[in-house]
């Protein structure tokens, strides 16, 4: 008779280690759920929760990427199918965004080799986890208080031009209706794609307000180009993961996006019966709260000072 | 258990072989292993077992023999690899990797087992001398590593203290048994994480305090099952391996819209 252990635990091939199958769905599940709810990528949740659940790091960065293009892939069909996408605009921002993922991928094996990964990988999550939920708290907390006040909630208006639109090398976005340079357009895509290598994130959480504010491109397309650049980048850094560094977990990543699935259809139900400065100031608070976990852990002394490593094989020394 | 069974048998034919001879002028002693078999394939769910091994001591001196004063040290040694151990520090509070030294052909696993403390075996010259035990593996920096002798003494003992941590190295007082007087059983412990490759199993045997001779067979640790194959696809193929992945999550993602459609 097979015990009950057995049964729940599954191996991880790349991970290398047994985990419980119900823990992994429902962790996909809750983050699927989230996502659906307040339209983000989930990435940036997953990969620090499979940190806390002793995945290596170099796994669940990979994995992670690969779990994004699962939640974007749907969303960019539909907008797709609305005419909701820069084709344009996006191909260029994935144009950048493979530069950047291919150098992420770069310096991710150099990290690596200096056994410097895991403290990077965290310090980024910290900074960008803390500044981001520090900027939705603030946001929803404002309007809240406007609400309140019995005042309108209007968001602030983008003014009409900044530097952005003083460089050379333009280009009309007919689908945006914007007559931008493709300068920042590269750059903003290439800074994501590097973050997707890095951490293992969509990046639809920095992506949305650079297009807003920087780029100025209507909120209509934002979301589906967003997309469908995160799509193509995920992908990308995913095959390059795989190759470089064959840390993707093929088992591990459909757990979560099977959990992710199911999750996402429900929370995108309750996301349309809440009130949406409620629900922004919770993430904020989950947000900071995974932050936080993950900056205590750089401080605490760890149990051994020593750790020990199969040398990773660089013709380079 | 038909291949404990026809090791055991093999054994006792050395054993019978051993008696007949047993008039021949003495220090012709000989030790043999056996194992019942040439590969282990390891499923996902190993969780680590212990293995036998068994042995004959040939032509045994009777005498030496019933005062007890043969010993036998058998090991089981995994493949070689390099490693790197790395030491934290704080640096503004954070515990940061510093310091770091690469060893190579360093074995990835080593489990011994003897008849009694190895102390009460031989001198620690001898056992020095045959690079024998978890102390005597010569824990090799790698050519180009910098540090200072103080640095690298220091990192070859957290080496194996780390790898006795992880459980890939081992050593059992007491495991060699005899089960007659020409028979004896090792047990050797096979860590869950024990690496994947050639292993080297070697007897060592003993009269006194006195190094005879040693003999070796190998034994190649593999894995099996589905969990294996998809990481032997993940190395061998790997831009096929990542392609996949692509195509899993974009179908994953395409059938969640299917099934759950709302319009």
């Amino acid at each position: 008779m097979m015990s009950l252990g057995f049964v729940l635990g599954i191996y991880l091939p790349i991970a290398e280690i047994s985990v419980n199958i119900f823990v992994l769905f429902g962790m996909g599940a809750a983050v699927g759920f989230l996502s659906g709810m307040f339209g983000v990528g989930g990435g940036f949740l997953i990969t620090p929760l499979l940190i806390f659940y002793n995945i290596p790091p170099a796994v669940a960065v990979a994995t992670g990427a690969n779990q994004v293009i699962a939640s974007s892939f749907s969303g960019a069909l539909t907008h797709f199918r609305r005419g909701t996408l820069d084709i344009k605009l996006g191909s260029l921002l994935v144009i950048g965004g493979i530069i950047g993922a291919a150098v992420g991928i770069y310096v991710f094996v150099l990290l690596r080799e200096l056994g410097q990964l895991d403290l990077i990988v965290s310090l980024l999550y910290v900074v960008f986890l803390s500044t981001v939920g520090g900027l939705m708290l603030y946001e929803s907390v404002q309007s809240m208080r406007r609400a309140r006040a019995g005042q309108l909630a209007t968001l602030k208006k983008p003014g009409q031009h900044n530097w952005v639109h003083r460089l050379p090398f333009k280009m009309r976005f007919r689908q945006s209706k914007i007559y931008v340079s493709i300068i920042p357009v590269l750059v903003l895509g290439g800074a994501i794609g590097f973050l997707s290598s890095i951490m293992g994130v969509g990046g639809g959480f920095i992506m949305v307000p650079a297009m807003i504010y920087l780029l100025k491109v209507p909120t209509n397309v934002v979301i589906g180009t967003s997309l469908y650049q995160i799509v193509f980048v995920t992908a990308f850094a995913t095959v390059m993961q795989a190759t470089t560094n064959q840390s993707v977990d093929i088992v591990l990543a459909m757990l979560l996006m099977s959990g992710g699935v199911v999750g996402a259809q429900y929370g995108a139900r309750i996301g349309q019966k809440l009130r949406g400065e409620q629900l922004r100031a919770l993430l904020a608070l989950l947000v900071l709260a995974v932050g936080l976990r993950l900056a205590i852990e750089l401080f605490v002394t760890p149990d051994d000072l020593y750790s020990i490593s199969l040398a990773i094989a660089t013709g380079a020394t | 258990m038909s291949m404990c069974a026809k090791a055991l048998a093999l054994a006792i034919w050395l054993g019978t072989a051993a008696a007949a001879f047993a008039q021949q002028p003495l220090n012709k002693e000989t030790v043999e292993i056996g194992l019942s078999t040439d590969t282990i394939a390891i499923t996902s769910g190993f969780r680590g077992t212990d293995l036998t091994v068994f042995g004959a001591l040939d032509n045994a001196d009777p005498l030496i023999q019933r005062q007890g004063r043969y010993d036998v040290v058998v090991i089981l040694q995994g493949p070689e690899r390099d490693f790197v151990v790395r030491r934290k520090d704080r640096f503004f509070g954070i515990w940061v990797n510093t310091e770091s030294v690469t060893f190579q052909h360093i074995p990835a696993s080593y489990s011994l087992a003897s008849t009694r403390s190895l102390q009460d075996i031989t001198t620690p010259k001898v056992f020095a001398q045959l690079g024998l035990g978890i102390n005597n593996i010569f824990y090799e920096p790698m050519p180009d590593s910098f540090g200072s002798s103080a640095t690298l003494r220091e990192f070859s003992t957290e080496l194996p203290r780390l790898k006795l941590k992880q459980k890939l190295y081992s050593q059992r007082m007491g495991d060699v048994q005899f089960l007659s007087s020409t028979l004896f059983r090792a047990t050797l412990s096979l860590p869950a994480n024990v690496p994947v490759g050639k292993h080297v199993a070697r007897a060592y045997l003993f009269r006194n305090g006195e190094f005879l001779r040693e003999s070796a067979t190998s034994l190649n640790i593999v894995k099996a099952g589905l969990e294996f194959r998809i990481y032997r696809a993940a190395n061998q193929h790997s831009l096929l391996y990542g392609l996949f992945a692509v195509f899993l999550a974009v179908v994953t993602g395409w059938m969640g819209r299917l099934v759950f459609r709302k319009d």
